[in-house]
């Protein structure tokens, strides 16, 4: 019985000399496993969910101006490379711009917020208003009383990604510690050392949340306000091709044109995501991986 | 350690006073008086620890000696200066909660008081790395705080209070949220410290034991209005090591200033 038990057991210790370096290679493993799925995992979901797409319209022999295939879709986008290029990197620039100035005017307008408590007070309402009321119904106005359509349009996306920007600055700029600010005060910190080291790191994590937003919803209202204006003419976006084709009836170019508008804003939201991880990732617990 | 250790001793009577409170009060906005006409005299080089129950103004008397609360009447001066007006490495200051920024290395955080003098980094390197070294974590200097346990983090707040070299420390509860073998050996730490670099300590705490243990003077304090009650002379015991804790002269004293205590419990009505 015991010379069995020692038997047994021999193997297994010699599986195990070094524990630590046993302990390593299996966390990393995992987390090489969990790297792979992150990226696996939604390409798959996504590659098969085109396939079946694929199949049920040849199946159903659907005709393309009710829904076209994935391939021809595809092919749509390659023969119409050059003018929806050309649209795409319109919206592109629309939303982009409209995006840096919806933080430059947030950034800048929320640090006067948490400044001066009367300031905010006296243009909260102003702030409000241009963000309940829907950008859709206020474009035509802008629309009539600006005439650079460029112009218009970025302000129609301005007004939807400025207020997220403006309220989290504002908010994250009051968030910080007030035991840290004492300690700041006691070390007799100049304004700018205090907005430099401690307002601004608090704040951080309220702005990243906030650009993951408006990201999104600046091309949103790029697109929104460009539907509107789409009867104006001579605009290009990808918005206007949408509704161009629809006139014409010619649905894979439609979807070809939607396909583009949803790449734009995955590229956004991915870019955000990424920033908000290298800025927050080594401390703030909304980008820390947990320990399972 | 043991030669660090023996060089505890309460300071002599005549030592010059360092913090004089004069009739200081402190009223809030509210109404509320949290601390009223207190006298007290701090030589240089004592540990005196405020022991009171929760709420009876231990924490805003700190804050008017440190400077961060305005004295509503009475007077304070610290070094001959009112509150937050003297040289400003005079001062560090120890939260009840470490009160790290998550957002910086332990590093960067005991750094934080050097850079505000506006100190660079390449030059404070030799300070900081003698602050951790002092609270026993220069190995941890790269880490971030949410990868420390509460006692590492308590003690990096330490070291940030001691990089400037002040004369004078001021402690709110430091060690108030540890188990009691982390609070012992941050005790004793706390202890070296203040002989080795011949501090002025003050001491919040709303344990007896720890009082005892750690000061040479305890100013027990009662609540609404926020007072001081009685004020217990510890001046014997040194060194205080563990041994201290078994002797009898300890036993008496924390008899003492736990009757002390009792007295100011009397008239309280528990669920204000
Ligand atoms: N900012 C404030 N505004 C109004 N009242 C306050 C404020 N800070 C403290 N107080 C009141 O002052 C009194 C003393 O508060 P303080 O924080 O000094 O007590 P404490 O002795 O430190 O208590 P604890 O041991 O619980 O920390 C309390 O009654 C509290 O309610
Ligand atoms: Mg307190």
């Amino acid at each position: 019985m015991s010379t069995s038990t020692t038997d047994l057991t021999a193997p297994v210790a010699d599986a195990f000399e070094d524990p630590a370096a046993e302990m390593n290679a299996a966390v990393e493993r995992a987390a090489r496993r969990e790297r792979r799925m992150r990226v696996l995992m939604p390409v798959a979901a996504l590659l098969s969910a085109l396939a079946l797409w694929e199949f049920l319209v040849w199946y159903n022999e659907v005709p393309h101006y009710l829904i076209p295939a994935p391939s021809l879709i595809a092919q749509t986008l390659v023969t119409d490379f050059g003018t929806l290029m050309t649209s795409m990197w319109f919206t592109v620039k629309l939303t982009l711009v409209s995006l840096l100035l919806a933080i430059v005017g947030g950034v800048a307008l929320g640090m006067l917020f948490a400044l001066s408590r009367t300031v905010e007070v006296s243009l909260f309402p102003f702030a409000v208003i241009l963000q309940v009321t829907p950008v859709i119904a206020i474009a035509p106005l802008i629309l009539i009383y600006v005439h650079d359509t460029f112009s218009a349009l970025l302000i129609c996306a301005w007004i939807v990604a400025f207020f997220p920007i403006l309220s989290n600055t504002a908010i994250g700029l009051r968030s910080a510690d007030h035991n840290l600010r004492d300690l700041f005060t006691l070390y007799r910190a100049t304004p700018w050392q205090r907005l430099r080291y401690l307002l601004v790191p608090s704040a951080l994590p309220y702005f990243m949340a906030a650009l993951k937003i408006a990201g999104g919803l600046a091309l949103i209202g790029a697109v929104v306000a460009e539907f509107v204006a789409g009867t104006a003419g001579q605009n290009t976006g990808l918005a206007s091709r949408i509704l161009e084709s629809s006139f014409r009836q010619e649905i894979p170019r439609m979807f070809a044109a939607l396909f583009l508008v949803s790449l734009l804003g995955v590229v956004i939201f991915l870019a955000t995501s990424f920033l908000s991880k290298a800025v927050l990732g080594h401390w703030h617990e909304s980008e820390i991986k947990r320990e399972a | 350690m043991v030669s660090e250790a023996t060089a505890q001793k309460a300071p002599a009577e005549d030592a010059p006073v360092l913090i004089r409170m004069d009739g200081a009060s402190k009223q809030f906005a509210n109404g509320t008086v949290a601390v009223r006409d207190m006298n007290l005299d701090i030589r240089e080089g004592e540990f005196i620890s405020f022991l009171g129950p929760s709420g009876c103004g231990k924490s805003t008397a700190l804050k008017m000696i440190a400077g961060l609360l305005s004295i509503s009447a009475g007077e304070i001066t610290v070094n001959g200066h009112p509150p937050g007006k003297g040289r400003e490495q005079d001062i560090g200051f120890v939260f009840q909660e470490a009160t790290l920024m998550p957002w910086a290395t332990v590093f960067d955080n005991v750094f934080l008081p050097l850079r505000m003098k506006g100190m660079k980094k390449k030059y404070a390197r030799d300070e900081v790395e003698e602050a951790l070294a002092s609270v026993g974590l220069s190995s941890f200097s790269g880490a971030y705080p949410r990868q420390l346990s509460g006692g590492m983090k308590m003690r990096v707040s330490i070291a940030r209070a001691l990089v400037t070299k002040p004369k004078l420390l001021l402690m709110d509860e430091p060690f108030a949220a540890l188990d009691e073998i982390t609070r012992f050996k941050l005790n004793n730490d706390v202890l070296e410290l203040w002989a080795r670099h011949g501090l002025t300590v003050i001491f919040v705490t709303h344990s007896v034991f720890e009082s005892v243990y750690l000061s040479n003077r305890v100013v027990v304090m009662a609540a609404r209005p926020g007072r001081v009650s009685r004020v217990v002379d510890l001046p014997g015991g040194y060194p205080r090591t563990e041994h201290y804790r078994t002797t009898p002269e300890y036993a008496e004293n924390c008899r003492i200033v736990s009757a002390a205590l009792e007295e100011t419990m009397d008239n309280v009505d528990i669920d204000h």
